[in-house]
């Protein structure tokens, strides 16, 4: 099938895209490792780091996957009014910069938030946030959205004519249908939500409650900035990669895949509607544990809205720019290195996942350095930086859409002489929409939530939103900054919740 | 592979550029973040010295004090910038080390608790470390004290912030044998650590802890931005350890004559009476003016503690250790 897929499309794009995220994850870890002078090789701390590192790491994706598959399968099941925007609500969390997310779950599950002032009203013991269960619970908070949305369109992609076809069978639509179909998506969720929890800095170490849940992020932040030792920030980088390709060999090896064939794209009727109670329990816990942070977040910033200063607006637009840019290449790069050939996609489409955003920013620096002042770079260098880390989630997203588009339309088109552009015009995208719509928002909203790349390189007159958020913080400005927060959840969201509702427009969801 | 993408942008951008170099000569200055932002020093110091210095000063924030230095490392003597601003005691060491900084030729009467000798870096403030709590709730009047108390308290992580490694030192310096045995009585008045000041200070607003590592110039924000009285300073008996924010003059620079101008500008009443109400820190020199009003009600420690740059740099890899091994437990 690849084969023919291949035969049908221009293979440069491909291989370009290929070239391009190659270059900013292994290419800026070796720009890294070039100028390093080996001082010093792993300390014995690392290896506990690398250790809390992966036991955190597995058993978040693992929560996570775990508590996502019930409310996924309630969700696909039930019909009711505002759940397309409750479905992209709870994808929110997501796209939150780590600090406003830990402000939000602080206001819940924190020392004085609302949960112990609830419950030492009734007269019990404050619970502690901090710990290892505080970052398993942030890590949740934030992958358990991901989770959901990837495991509720494995559910989607079931075509109705199955259900249809069970249904006057008799058959079992769980073990014929949902079992097979979340052993193909739930692998390669879990790899993903494990990869992000990998590279895991701030949540870890303000959760955690101190040095013992320091992570291997941490350990390369302070080889970079504190020891300058970039010797063992590259070799912890390749330890990260290291796990990442062990992590996705595994994952692979877990997946079964599955062809459940096309369909006319008829409205899914389920026959299978028993206990409603037990399907809106679970939409009910995931939406309290998903959107109550959010809340606090609105309802403590909203006066901040209004103390900000003017050049956070600026700010804003910046972002918004380079959000609509890196989304724009990210989108083109995932949909080309999809198209290219699987084996090699798969590959490359999760390497972003396992990079460590301060080796991606050092590398580039080091690389850009020699040629230009790298302030002028600044909003180009975090479109393109942007656009390769969102990039696993939007091959993540289209991958399995494009991969079927060749298996069930590739003789079609080959047949009637359809190729490159045509094709990719008149049978890919209209197929892909719905889950390019979402990669696109997402990549969106994660760059616009980044503060990773830009610290390094902005001057003055390049400021994004984040960053103008994270100035307003260190000058005392909390209230300022808790209005900057609302504003960038509020435009992330509405930039996801464009791009996603857009793939689904007069799609029945 | 990525050349035949950004060399155009690369070119256009270096012709740009060549087209900005007027006559005037720029004098850059590398900086931590919150030193440009419009709320920091930056626009009022550089309206200031470009009234005297026909010159362009250009700022160019970059995060933290440490980052300061990894980065003018990354760029190494080929770096554009003429000065650094920003670096404290716990980074001259490491900053000497490379080579990168020449002497500052200034000399000033400094207005500092200690004796300044140091021919590479002159200071531009200066603070006391302290935890900053409610005025109107239980507070420590010791280290000691609060290790041996039921408060918590928010600090920030040695590796990755500056007063986080300054509460290191603090620790070490009040308590040079024990200091391991002293973290390990404070690790359950810890309710977290964080990797960066800010992060600190926000939670410690929300209600998060009693205290919070910062300065004892923090209530003056409060006080004099916002009008609130509500947060102190505890004094501790040990003396508290100090945070001198110093600049140097890079080695390579190619505005020698202009970067001295502006350190010298840097220990005088156009620069420093800007300090107290940006910075929150206290200025080198008191300003003609005196401090603004509200500092004066700013508790002042007992004793001023700080190590010698070397001293600082020699101890810290035992201290983090120390710090790391009791928390950990």
């Amino acid at each position: 099938m690849a084969q023919r897929a291949v035969s049908i499309n221009p293979r440069w794009p491909g291989a370009l895209s290929g070239a391009l995220v190659l270059m900013l994850t292994l290419g800026t870890l070796a720009a890294v490792a070039l100028r390093a002078d080996w001082q010093s090789g792993i300390q014995a701390a690392d290896w506990a780091a690398i250790r809390f590192t992966v036991v955190q790491a597995i058993v978040s994706a693992f929560v996570s996957v775990l508590c996502a598959i019930p409310v996924a399968r309630a969700l696909a099941r039930r019909r009711f009014r505002g759940r397309g925007l409750l479905i992209t609500l709870l994808g929110a969390p997501f796209l939150l910069p780590v600090v406003v997310a830990i402000v939000g779950l602080l206001a819940v599950f924190g020392r004085s938030g609302i949960l112990n002032v609830f419950i030492t009203t009734l007269g019990f013991d404050p619970i502690a946030i901090y710990g290892f269960h505080g970052v398993v619970l942030a890590h949740v908070f934030f992958n358990l959205p991901l989770a959901v949305r990837f495991i509720l369109q494995g559910w989607l992609s079931i075509p109705a004519e199955r259900f249809r076809l069970a249904a006057s069978l008799g058959m079992p639509i769980g073990r014929f249908l949902e079992i097979p179909m979340l052993r193909s998506v739930v692998p390669s969720t879990f790899l993903v939500i494990f990869l992000i929890c990998l590279t895991s800095f701030a949540v870890a170490l303000t959760l955690g409650g101190g040095p013992k849940t320091t992570t291997v992020e941490l350990a390369i932040y302070q080889a970079l900035r504190f020891d300058f030792d970039l010797g063992r920030a590259a070799l912890l980088a390749c330890i990260q990669f290291g796990l990442c390709v062990i992590a996705a060999l595994l994952a692979w090896k877990f997946t079964v895949h599955i062809g459940m064939g096309t369909g006319f794209d008829r409205t899914v009727a389920r026959w299978d509607l028993d206990r409603p109670f037990i399907d809106y329990l679970w939409i009910a816990l995931a939406a309290a544990f998903l959107l109550v942070p959010l809340g606090m977040i609105i309802v403590r910033g909203l006066p901040g809205l209004l103390v900000m200063p003017g050049t956070v607006w600026i700010a804003a637009l910046r972002s918004i720019a380079v959000a609509i840019g890196s989304a724009t290449l990210c989108c083109t790069m995932s949909v080309a290195l999809a198209l290219w050939g699987r084996k090699w996609a798969n590959i490359i489409g999760v390497l972003p996942l396992a990079a460590s955003g301060l080796v991606v920013g050092t590398g580039a620096f080091l690389i850009v350095f020699p040629f230009v002042a790298p302030s002028a770079v600044a909003l180009p260098i975090t479109v393109l930086v942007n656009a390769t880390l969102a990039l696993p989630f939007v091959m993540r997203a289209i991958g399995p859409a494009i991969a079927a588009v060749q298996d069930d339309y590739g003789q079609l088109g080959a047949s009637v002489g359809l190729s490159g552009w045509a094709w990719l015009r008149i049978v890919v995208l209209p197929r892909i929409r719905r889950p390019l719509g979402f990669g696109a928002g997402l990549s969106a909203a994660l760059s616009m939530g980044d503060l990773g790349v830009i610290t390094l390189f902005a001057g003055k007159s390049e400021e994004t939103l984040p960053l103008a958020m994270y100035r307003l913080m260190g000058a005392y400005r909390m209230d300022a900054a808790a209005g900057a927060a609302v504003l960038l959840l509020g435009l992330s969201f509405m930039i996801f919740y464009l791009c996603d509702t857009g793939g689904r427009r007069d799609a029945d969801v | 592979m990525q050349k035949p993408i950004y060399l155009p942008v690369v070119a256009g951008l270096a012709i740009c550029a060549t087209g900005a170099l007027a006559e005037t000569p720029v004098l850059q200055v590398l900086t931590y973040d919150s030193f440009v932002s419009e709320w920091g020093p930056g626009p009022a110091v550089e309206a200031a010295f470009e009234a005297e210095c026909a010159c362009d000063l250009e700022f160019v924030g970059s995060s933290d004090g440490a980052a300061l230095l990894a980065r003018l490392q990354l760029e190494g003597p080929r770096t554009e910038f003429d000065v650094v601003l920003g670096l404290d005691t716990n980074l001259t060491a490491a900053a000497r080390e490379t080579g990168l900084f020449a002497p500052h030729g200034v000399t000033a009467d400094l207005d500092l608790p200690i004796e300044w000798t140091d021919p590479d870096f002159l200071p531009f403030d200066w603070g006391y470390f302290a935890f900053v709590g409610n005025a109107d709730a239980t507070s420590a009047s010791s280290l000691r004290d609060l290790a041996d108390s039921d408060l918590k308290i928010v600090i920030q992580d040695p590796r990755s912030s500056t007063p986080g490694l300054g509460l290191l030192m603090w620790v070490k310096d009040a308590y040079p044998e024990e200091a391991a045995d002293l973290w390990a009585t404070l690790a359950d008045n810890i309710v977290t650590v964080t990797p960066g000041w800010s992060e600190a200070y926000g939670m410690f607003l929300d209600g998060e802890a009693d205290a919070v590592l910062s300065y004892t110039t923090s209530p003056a924000y409060h006080l004099i931005a916002e009008e609130d009285a509500s947060k102190v300073a505890w004094s501790f008996d040990e003396g508290h350890y100090m945070q001198v924010e110093v600049a140097g003059k890079v080695a390579s620079t190619d505005q020698s004559d202009l970067a001295d101008q502006f350190l010298a500008f840097m220990v005088s009443d156009g620069f420093q009476s800007v300090i107290p109400t940006t910075n929150w820190m206290y200025p080198a020199v008191i300003p003609e003016a005196g401090l603004p009003e509200g500092f004066e009600t700013l508790m002042t420690p007992t004793a001023s503690l700080l190590k010698s740059p070397e001293d600082a740099a020699a101890i810290r890899d035992e201290a983090l250790e120390e710090w790391r091994n009791a928390l950990s437990q």
